[in-house]
């Protein structure tokens, strides 16, 4: 069944269309089309320097297409909002607040000075059920300089988690951590989802993650060929050349070292990071129900 | 017995306490080297006063302790012929409170300046290249014209203080907010902040200790700019004293003073630290890291 994007775009929660992004000359992001619906972890990887931190910071807000549609919940993104919650690999906490404050942050600055006034037990309550489900209640009153990365980075969690936001941008989240303590909050990271119906776009390079964490994957890579031919004239940026649906993933990180898993990525591997392996751009794999790709005439042209 | 002197050596040649890129002074060890250069100066002087006040009982220049306290009892002691206060007690309030009110007025102008720039680019854009001219500008080639403008009073002197360390500091609290990761700011607006939100409960409470740190290192030009104006224009203050007396070349009132004056700077210096410890504990881990 083919949906029209009209379709799709009322369906989404994240929807981007015909999305360039340039730099001066250097095309980053060439017609990138996505649709992404409510309650999926959709991952992002690709090889480096493909435009993924490129492509975060648009549906974050803090850039703007060259040209094209990116839009939150139906509405186009604006300068970074509560629409969007945001987890960094650093620098998500404030290193002067302590764990309780950082949580409680997001709604005192909501409401402002004054709103706060006579809220505090509603929002100590709130903040307090946050830090319980991240599972940091005894270290409360620490400052994130007391704690170790991978529970500064649960802190994170709960202080975009208490703003309710419509999609919740994870940047290498877990990047900066041991691969033990990945491990274990990349689990986390499933069982918050799940109690918390969220909406995630995590974005990593790490392909083991990216299969292991999302429902969805999506490959972002400079590697293909379209009938624009192969002159060094052709600027040429990435495309989303890889979408496809995973089974649910049930907790366990066995999976990860059974064959289907590994051949999985190993077909990743090869159709987004590898540079002589250039698939046509009618040929990509995307087999995602809500994959769609509006492919323009240039790009289709036969006879390179 | 040679045995063990031959061992102590041993030790010592393989963890040096004093020589070399090793070494390690104790906690005693070290409390004694910083006293040491302190001693040598005081023998030094006591040494060469000493042999100067029994060539000559009069001479000035070089007053033995004794005279030094008895000069300083008779300025705690004596009242001002003009104003009838203990004059040691208020040349010390009065240069405080000079130095005070400069400080906490560039300290404040320092602050709302250097935040703004660093956050919003329009008012960066018109103010910063100003404050950087200002900061050149050397606050003492204009004490002339800031005397004809303010007059000989109390103002002239906070103003001094004022424009000798005001824009230097704005200066220094526009780099903090500027170093600030970009990612806070983001942040703070997707946790709903307003615009002035992110610059007064963000980027503020992150300034304040460099603002402080700030504020330490500018107490030096500020004694330095108040010494100056009261040297001018004062009828009282510890400047004002010490030029006055320069006149009868009074070493044994100088001297005490320069000490107070060295005690007071130091003072301030270790308040304004220890109240920083205390309030921004995680800004010595931040700035470290």
């Amino acid at each position: 069944m083919i949906k029209t994007a009209d379709e799709l775009r009322r369906a989404s929660v994240l929807f981007l269309k015909d999305v360039y992004k340039a730099y001066g000359p250097k095309v980053v992001l060439d017609n990138v089309d996505l649709a992404v619906r409510g309650g999926e972890l959709c991952s992002l990887v690709g090889p480096s320097g493909c435009g993924k931190s490129t492509l975060f910071r648009l549906v974050l807000g803090e850039e703007r297409p060259t040209s094209g549609e990116v839009s939150v919940g139906g509405k186009p993104v604006g300068f970074p909002s509560v629409d969007r919650g945001i987890v960094y690999q650093q620098y998500s906490l404030y290193p002067f607040l302590t764990v309780f404050d950082n949580v409680v942050f997001g709604r005192r600055l909501g409401h402002g000075i004054l709103g706060s006034l006579g809220k505090s037990r509603e929002f100590h309550d709130e903040a307090m059920f946050y830090i319980e489900a991240v599972k940091l209640a005894e270290h409360k009153d620490k400052f994130p300089h007391e704690l170790s990365g991978g529970m500064q980075q649960r802190v994170a969690l709960a202080q975009a988690l208490i703003m309710k936001p419509k999609i919740l941008l994870m940047d290498e989240p877990f990047g900066a951590l041991d691969p033990g303590v990945r491990e274990h909050l990349q689990v986390f990271l499933l069982e918050l989802w799940e109690r918390f119906e969220m909406t995630i776009f995590f974005v990593t390079h790490d392909l083991e993650e990216a299969v292991y964490v999302g429902t969805r994957i999506l490959v972002l890579s400079q590697f293909y060929s379209d009938g624009r031919g192969n002159g060094a004239e052709v600027k040429r940026g990435s495309k989303i050349v890889f979408d496809r649906q995973l089974p649910r993933r049930a907790g366990a990180t066995a999976v990860k070292d059974r064959a289907e898993f590994r051949a999985l990525i190993q077909e990743i591997r090869q159709a987004g990071f590898d540079p002589h392996h250039l698939q046509h751009v009618t040929k990509f794999d995307l087999e995602h129900p809500d994959s769609f790709h509006d492919l323009t005439d240039e790009e289709l042209k036969k006879g390179e | 017995m040679r045995e063990k002197l031959m061992n102590f050596w041993e030790r010592r040649r393989r963890n040096p306490c004093f020589w070399g890129l090793h070494a390690g002074p104790g906690r005693y060890l070290n409390w004694f080297l910083a006293l040491v250069p302190f001693a040598v100066l005081v023998s030094v002087y006591l040494i060469a006063s000493d042999i100067r006040l029994k060539e000559n009982p009069d001479y000035k220049y070089l007053p033995s302790v004794m005279k030094m306290a008895e000069a300083v009892k008779e300025l705690v002691a004596t009242e001002d012929l003009r104003t009838g206060h203990y004059i040691l007690l208020q040349d010390t309030l009065s240069s405080l409170r000079r130095l005070g009110m400069g400080m906490a007025l560039a300290a404040l102008s320092a602050l709302f300046l250097g935040l703004n720039q660093g956050c919003f680019p329009g008012f960066r854009a018109l103010l910063l290249p100003f404050t950087k001219f200002l900061s050149i500008v050397p606050p003492l080639a204009i004490l002339p014209i800031l005397l004809v403008a303010f007059g000989v009073h109390e103002t002239v002197k906070v103003v001094l203080i004022f424009i000798g360390t005001a824009w230097v500091m704005s200066l220094d609290v526009h780099l903090a907010a500027c170093k600030l990761p970009k990612e806070h700011i983001t942040k703070a607006l997707t946790l709903g902040a307003s615009p002035l939100g992110v610059v007064y409960r963000v980027v503020f409470p992150q300034v304040m200790p460099r603002l402080i740190e700030s504020v330490r290192l500018s107490l030096g030009p500020a004694w330095l700019f108040l010494l100056a104006a009261e040297a001018f224009a004062a009828s009282e203050g510890l400047g004002y004293r010490i030029y006055l007396v320069r006149r009868y070349q009074a070493m044994d009132v100088i001297i005490p003073y320069v000490l107070l004056i060295t005690f007071l700077g130091f003072a301030a210096d270790w308040l304004l630290r220890t109240y920083m410890r205390w309030k921004y504990p995680w800004y010595f881990v931040v700035r470290e890291s």
